[in-house]
């Protein structure tokens, strides 16, 4: 992201923030509320026009242009703040909805589930915990649970960046813990980039971290060197 | 090795609403031309020509409601405008069966109807033509609903109109549709509409054969409707418009282009209420603008409801439910019939939320929850 600015009735959401990340990086992005996480995410997946600057994928793609669908099937994946899935779909159908591929209507009046696609679902289901609870509603499963199979469903995407909002609020401890082992393992194959409020969650993460404040980028590093920036201390802390 | 099943079971394997819905559907178009045709008029088992008449209208309904589920409670759209695509699948009907008229209506001309000769028309105009071919109307008895809600959905879906405003605004087509059938100048009888028919396809309209045939199309057109919804809610396609009523961001954020994919099922939809208006105009023998009146799209709404949405034979059993009692009680106390109406509005969506269907299910689902536990407390009773 270079230079990207988007404001709201006079409100600056976001105020010439630049981003960058790399193939297969694992980047936590923290900041006070309303610091513009969330549009920020809204911006990169097409659901916001930014009014000024550019959003470049994948060395050349230019995103500002392109329409929410068109932007998921280049690889890009996101999970909401409020878990969203299927509630009433089964777990496995949930999965089978975000099979990478065949997005036309057609291609789905006729659709039938190959044996490829079913190890797919399996090889997912595995991934995020959920083998025994494929045939029940989503609407039945934990928050935590109900988390874990929307970052289930980005992965049947086969993204290439999955972007993460909140992963662990309202999660049990040891469920934030096997969220960060999840999201760690992905950043092997995949560049993941998460919101989160959670310091400890964040800190867990080991990664490189990016502060936002009022729209644009605070400060960047690692967590030790974050906590201990006087600027964000400020902003945390209040003056 | 998977044995091979023709579809037509495949679909109703585990839809055991959907067996009987067939099942009655295929003994009626057995049952009835019989009692009608082969029993004489003093058996206690004869079907008048009227009962038949009416139960073919009233199956024409069915298949109304059908494709109104299939939008509603699928896909989640509440269209307050059904009526439209099916007014226009009647009048597309209307307009062969006046052709067929020929000269034997009342001024005698062979190529103009009645209302034209009345109204000073010189000439057939434009599109009147090529409608004395039966294949070609029928044609437009999809073409016409289609098309209009392409083009509908594609402005609404694509301008992302949804909830109450997508509602009203259907409403809304289908009362525009009104005024302007209304007028005589438009060419299609203006007020009094189309009627006076004489023939279809040459077999002549009012006799008990021809109206036993028509009652038997038109179960087969509710069966084939519902056939194809089936397969449509059934596959990996029918997941995704519940899932669109559900969590359309999501649907969205998963790459899918969800306007095309309710593109797709309100015109499937509008095409089968054109197919249930074409063969009620031949039945009842007359289409007038006040078919795309509002209150008889809210009232097709009324018998999805009462019937359960989202099942689709549910939709079919609440049209014919609320028409039955609407045959009844107009002819009884003619009065009390809106009050009813209104009143059993109130009832469904206070009591029952999922309509008769979801009473049933409940119902049933406690039975089998009894004999469990029962069996259950047998067996506790056994090991003790």
């Amino acid at each position: 992201m270079n230079g990207v600015s988007v404001s709201f009735d006079g409100f600056k959401a976001i105020n010439n923030l630049s981003l960058y990340v790399k193939k297969n990086e694992l980047r936590s992005i923290i900041g006070p509320n309303g610091a513009g996480k969330t549009t920020m995410m809204d911006i990169i997946t097409g659901k916001t026009r930014p009014d000024e600057g550019r959003v470049i994928y994948d060395d050349m793609v230019d995103l500002i242009s392109m329409s929410e669908a068109e932007i998921a099937n280049l690889g890009i994946g996101r999970k909401f703040q409020k878990p969203t899935v299927f509630e009433h779909h089964s777990v496995y159908e949930n999965l089978k909805l975000a099979l990478e591929g065949r997005r036309k209507v057609f291609e789905n009046l006729f659709f039938k589930l190959t044996s490829e696609d079913d190890d797919k679902i399996q090889e997912v289901l595995n991934t995020i915990a959920l083998q025994e609870h494929y045939k029940r509603d989503a609407g039945e499963l934990s928050h935590g649970q109900k988390q874990w199979l929307e970052i289930g469903m980005l992965l049947m995407q086969n993204p290439k960046l999955l972007l993460v909002d909140e992963p662990v609020a309202g999660m049990t401890k040891q469920e934030s813990e096997h969220t960060a082992e999840l999201l760690t393992s992905l950043a092997e194959k995949h560049s993941v980039v998460v919101v989160e409020h959670d310091m400890e969650f964040v800190r867990s993460l080991a990664n490189r971290v990016t502060v936002l404040h009022q729209g644009s980028v605070l400060a960047e590093g690692d967590m030790d060197s974050v906590q201990n920036n006087q600027k964000v201390i400020e902003v945390y802390l209040g003056e | 090795m998977m044995k091979y099943k023709p579809l037509i079971f495949r679909l109703l394997e585990n839809d055991k609403g959907g067996k009987y819905f067939i099942a009655i559907l295929l003994l009626l178009m057995i049952v009835v031309p019989t009692c009608n045709l082969l029993i004489p008029e003093s058996s206690v088992f004869y079907i008048s020509t009227y009962v038949v008449t009416l139960l073919g209208k009233y199956l024409t309904y069915a298949l109304l409601a059908i494709s109104l589920d299939l939008v509603w409670g699928y896909l989640g759209i509440l269209s307050l405008g059904h009526g439209a695509f099916f007014g226009l699948g009647g009048y597309a009907m209307g307009m062969y069966l006046m052709r067929q008229i020929g000269d034997r209506g009342v001024y005698g001309n062979p190529i103009l109807p009645d209302f034209m000769v009345f109204l000073d028309y010189k000439e057939l105009p434009w599109f009147w033509h090529g409608f004395d071919q039966f294949w070609l109307a029928m044609l437009m008895v999809f073409i016409v609903p289609g098309l209009l809600a392409f083009v509908f959905g594609w402005l609404a879906f694509r301008s992302r109109v949804t909830g109450v405003y997508l509602s009203i605004i259907t409403q809304a087509l289908t009362y525009a549709l009104m005024l302007a059938f209304f007028r005589n100048d438009l060419g299609f009888g203006g007020n009094n509409g189309l009627t006076d028919f004489k023939e279809i396809l040459g077999f002549d309209l009012q006799s008990d054969y021809t109206r036993n045939a028509l009652f038997v199309c038109s179960a087969i057109a509710v069966a084939l409707g519902y056939f194809i919804c089936r397969f449509i809610v059934d596959s990996r396609l029918g997941s995704l418009i519940t899932a669109i009523r559900d969590s359309e961001g999501r649907v969205r954020a998963l790459g899918y282009r969800d306007e095309y994919i309710k593109l797709f099922v309100f015109v499937v939809s509008a095409m089968l209420a054109g197919v249930a208006g074409a063969l009620y105009v031949p039945q009842v023998g007359i289409i007038n603008p006040g078919e795309f009146s509002p209150i008889n799209s809210i009232e097709m709404v009324i018998w999805v409801a009462m019937g359960g949405r989202g099942t689709l034979y549910g939709a079919a059993l609440g049209a014919i439910v609320v028409n039955f009692a609407k045959t009844y009680f107009t002819a009884a106390a003619p009065e009390v019939w809106l009050f009813m109406l209104g009143g059993l509005f109130v009832v469904v969506t206070l009591f029952l939320p999922h309509g008769i269907i979801g009473a049933i299910k409940k119902i049933s689902a406690m039975k089998s929850k009894k004999t469990k536990a029962s069996v259950e407390a047998q067996k506790l009773n056994i090991s003790n």
